[in-house]
């Protein structure tokens, strides 16, 4: 007896999930609907005795009806309004609580609630019955097919109780919610590469899944980029220049330029051409591809003319970067937000590591025994240096002060260390790009390869940075005594910093050398007008190149090395390679590696508007080539990402590389005297003053109004109401947060409330 | 598969599609599973034949699976214990692991099949399996009782609201809805 009753105070306490959850007398008390299964169900797991006691203990009823209503109002305070005893509530530890609490609170709900809310276990009224099973359909309960198809059953038959109106809003809604669920299977199907991904996901876990989701998203938004690029500026200039469909383009001689700026005479080769010229003038966008509509200067075109309809290319052309730009980051944003929440509600939460490690632990999407043995290796190592951890903390905290002094001293030298090898690398680049640009005219045509090697020098050294500054970096932070998962964290952001960073030193040292001015005439062009007569092209071609370099460098990682050295493994028994093994797949690196590519065609898009459909058809191809190595020639990292986690990380460093794009494009267009010699902005003084050049064309009602929303007399006050939003914004975020924490506080004393419950049931059994 | 005899009816794949949080597809790919899985001659009635649980552990699928001895008996209908499996057993199986279920009815099944005892609630005993599932059952590859012992504590720390010792079904569903990677791990691709 004593046990039974036990028992159903468990669960009980289970209920406020599991609204259905069979075994609850509970059922009973508050609706009258289920009691044609439910009822009887109970009584024959029960039995009939007890049922007979049930109804003898008023008390108890009193009890098990305060007890669903303590935890009805903290997990499902709107659709469950409570009915529960007044007087017996009273006696909570939390309502106390909580009356304290909402004693302003919550009048709304009181008020809703009605009489009906707090004066009783009476059964709630039909609205309300039969609202409940609506809100959960029989598959969301966890119970086997069976029992749900009876459960159904059940449902239908009440539906014939329900006013016409309500049922054909039922069966309207049902069939609506069918006709969704066929349109979303059908659109599955459309999806690229659902069957690849599925099957990575299924052979090694979540966290690799994760790497090719993102490359998939990554595709897309390219592919999106070119569109974009290609139908609003591609297309019009072909479209004009070849003058399809009655159309024209006009080329007003740019006004007020010194005539020195307009020379620009691309080396297009003419006659006879050798096959190693174009294979190079195909590797570095020189040449033939120079004035193709690859680049920048093809788009010399001032408007064009569909018949009597102007397009205004220059104006089409910044805007359409400006779309793409706000497209990217909105894209990304979107995409991080979900990630981005749950780490600010669950960042500073320690407390759960333990059980999201233990409880969700086990992927159990591994169908690979070799995976699910490398899983179990991982988990325990895991497992292990977290308690390792936990021992060096305590370790830490007992340090001396000269073992303090020690590290401390050690961790600055290992730091300028780092500083040193970051700078000289900036160097390096830095070197290699002025070496690059004044021989690469130099060397005569003749000496292919050498040319074509100093034309990749840049690409080449900034590789050779990548490769080797992680490498040191991975070495030096085993001197430094951090905790293992602050090593690894520590290392990911030297590697991303080196990779960024890295193309910022190139377009620093490219910009430096286009604003070089020393002679009057060259002032007057504002820009470097003998090596750059068209300097946006170049900066292009950079940008096209290093596209090139990377994915050649990822193909030819994967063919050359990956490929002969697992061939060595298999059939090599010999110590040594077997102890080397095959490469491992790290999901950071690789992720970096492409993330490295996309800040490159984020810049280049400018300069080079078809770049994005390289993209797009290099990282389609890296897919493959990615999957391949995965499943036939490395091995996955012994200590993998978690899903959650990677996720979050590979767009936080994606928008770092999108914000570090920003800095250049922003510059270039708003800073640097566009080239007089080229391109749509030949006639304007920067890209940006085409912008103003539109406003003065507009009407002049619309005109004050565009001018008085850039002037500072709008300026200052949207500042400062952006100033007070985001406050708000950031006061909200401290009430949730506080909210959180009462929420915790009250979770407490439900479990107190429970105690006293138990303890009440036990006394109520003595004294009968 | 011969004939018609051994198709779907279509009621009930529209009633499994109502039931179930599987799509069309996901449900006929499951029948076509299940069936590989019974003898030839009991292939024409395949909704009423019932799978051992040996058959059951060959899938490729579950053959990697630490739980799966657990997630065979928590799925089973089978009267007599002998955790054998029905096709509506399997159809709910894929259902819970399936994408589009909810993490309430993930989180009941995880519980389910996490409590080895079968008293409702994890116990010290159960998570100390638990992890050992998890470690991989070899001797070398177990934590040391010293791990074990601070582990378990650790764990009762976070999740033991009410300090009984145990973790019971309002308490485990409480963490996992906070915890960041089960809706991901908790699945499994037919």
């Amino acid at each position: 007896m004593r046990n039974i009753l036990k028992n159903l105070v468990i669960n009980i306490s289970t209920i406020h999930h599991t609204q259905l959850t069979p075994r609850v007398t509970l059922r009973c008390l508050h609706c009258g609907l289920c009691r044609c299964i439910r009822c009887s169900e109970q009584a024959t797991e029960v039995g009939p005795a007890i049922q007979q006691d049930w109804n003898k203990y008023q008390s108890l009823q009193e009890v098990v009806t305060g007890l669903a209503w303590t935890f009805n109002k903290l997990w499902l305070p709107e659709d469950f309004p409570a009915a529960a005893p007044a007087g017996f509530l009273q006696q909570l530890p939390s309502y106390q609580s909580a009356l304290r609490r909402r004693a302003g609170g919550s009048q709304r709900r009181a008020g809703a609630q009605g009489s009906a809310g707090l004066s009783g276990g009476e059964p709630r009224g039909p609205e309300q019955q039969g609202r409940e099973p609506e809100a959960r359909p029989a598959r969301e309960q966890p119970l086997s097919i069976a029992e749900k198809r009876r459960l159904r059953d059940c449902q239908q038959a009440d539906i014939k109780h329900l006013s016409g109106w309500q049922q054909w809003k039922r069966t309207s809604s049902k069939s609506l919610r069918k006709v969704l669920n066929e349109a979303k299977e059908l659109s599955s199907h459309l999806e690229l590469w659902r069957h690849d991904i599925h099957s990575i996901e299924g052979k090694f876990g979540t966290g690799i899944q994760s790497y090719f989701s993102f490359l998939r998203f990554l595709v897309l938004l390219n592919f999106i980029i070119f569109i974009l690029m290609f139908s609003f500026v591609t297309l019009p200039s072909i479209i004009s220049k070849y003058g399809i469909f009655n159309s024209t383009i006009a080329k007003i001689p740019p006004k007020n330029t010194e005539p020195h700026c307009t020379v620009y005479k691309p080396s297009s080769n003419e006659g006879l051409v050798y096959f190693y010229t174009y294979l190079k003038d195909l590797l570095s966008g020189t040449g033939f591809l120079e004035v193709t509509s690859l680049f920048y200067g093809y788009y010399t075109i001032d408007a064009a003319w569909f018949s009597v309809l102007n397009y205004n290319l220059p104006l089409a052309y910044l805007l359409t970067t400006f779309a793409y730009l706000a497209l990217s980051l909105i894209w990304i944003i979107k995409r991080s937000v979900d990630g981005f929440k749950q780490n600010l509600v669950h960042g500073e939460d320690q407390f759960q590591s333990y059980c999201n490690k233990i409880f969700a632990g086990w992927d159990f999407c591994i169908t690979d025994p070799n995976a699910a043995q490398l899983k179990h290796h991982s988990l325990l190592c895991e497992l292990q240096a977290d308690l390792e951890e936990e021992r060096l903390k305590q370790k830490i905290a007992d340090r001396t002060m000269k073992e303090k002094l020690r590290i401390y001293s050690l961790r600055i030298c290992i730091n300028i260390i780092v500083i040193a090898v970051l700078s000289g690398c900036f160097y390096s680049i830095f070197r290699a790009t002025v070496f690059s640009r004044e021989n690469s005219s130099d060397v005569s045509n003749t000496d292919f390869q050498a040319n074509l090697l100093v034309q990749y020098l840049p690409s080449i050294v900034i590789t050779l940075a990548n490769f080797i500054a992680p490498q040191i970096f991975s070495f030096l932070i085993t001197f430094e005594d951090y905790s293992p998962a602050f090593e690894i964290r520590l290392t990911l952001m030297r590697c991303v910093f080196v990779r960024l960073a890295n193309i910022g030193v190139l377009l620093f040292s490219l910009w430096s050398h286009i604003s070089d001015c020393a002679t009057d005439e060259c002032k007057a062009c504002g820009y470097n007008y003998e090596l750059y007569p068209c300097w946006e092209s170049e900066v292009g071609q950079e940008m096209y190149k290093l596209t090139i370099f990377d994915f050649i460098i990822i193909l030819s990682v994967t063919l050359f090395l990956d490929f002969p050295r697992k061939l060595l493994v298999t059939h090599c028994p010999c110590k040594p390679v077997q102890w080397c093994g095959l490469r491992v797949f790290g999901i950071s690196d690789n992720v970096l590696e492409i993330i490295y590519g996309q800040t490159i065609c984020w810049i280049g898009t400018f300069f080079s508007p078809l770049l994005p459909a390289i993209a797009t058809i290099k990282y389609f191809i890296i897919f493959y080539i990615k999957k391949i190595s995965l499943m036939h020639t490395c091995k996955p990292a012994a200590r993998p990402l978690r899903a959650s986690s990677s996720n979050f990380f590979f767009l936080v460093v994606l928008l770092i590389g999108l914000v570090l794009a920003f800095i250049p494009l922003g510059i270039s267009i708003a800073y640097i005297s566009s080239s007089k010699a080229c391109g749509p902005f030949r006639s304007f003084n920067t890209s940006w003053a085409v912008v103003p050049d539109t406003v003065s064309g507009f009407p002049a009602g619309l005109q004050q109004v565009l001018n008085g929303i850039a002037s500072e007399a709008f300026a200052v006050p949207f500042f400062m109401v952006i100033c007070l939003v985001m406050f708000y914004f950031i006061a909200l975020a401290r009430a949730h947060k506080r909210v959180v924490e009462q929420l915790r506080e009250q979770l407490v004393l439900e479990s107190r409330d429970k105690l006293f419950l138990i303890r009440k049931i036990t006394e109520a059994q003595r004294h009968p | 598969m011969g004939g018609s005899a051994s198709m779907l009816p279509r009621e009930a794949l529209s009633e499994y599609q109502e039931l179930t949080f599987l799509s069309k597809q996901e449900i006929l790919l499951a029948y076509k599973r299940f069936s590989a899985l019974l003898p030839k001659e009991e292939r024409v009635n395949v909704c009423s034949a019932r799978v051992p649980k040996s058959q059951i552990l060959t899938l490729p699928e579950l053959r990697a699976n630490p739980f799966q001895h657990r997630i065979c008996h928590v799925f089973s209908t089978s009267e007599d214990g002998d955790d054998s499996m029905s096709f509506e057993d399997f159809l709910d199986m894929l259902s819970v692991f399936s994408d589009s279920a909810t993490s309430d009815i993930k989180s009941h099944y995880a519980f389910r099949i996490f409590d080895f005892d079968d008293d409702g609630t994890l116990d010290r005993k159960d998570l100390e399996k638990l992890v050992n599932c998890l470690t991989g059952q070899g001797e070398e590859s177990r934590l040391s009782n010293m791990e074990m012992e601070q582990l378990i504590q650790n764990i009762l720390e976070e999740s033991d609201i009410d300090k009984d010792g145990t973790i019971n079904l309002s308490e485990f569903q409480h963490v996992i809805s906070r915890s960041p990677d089960f809706a991901s791990s908790f699945k499994i691709i037919l």
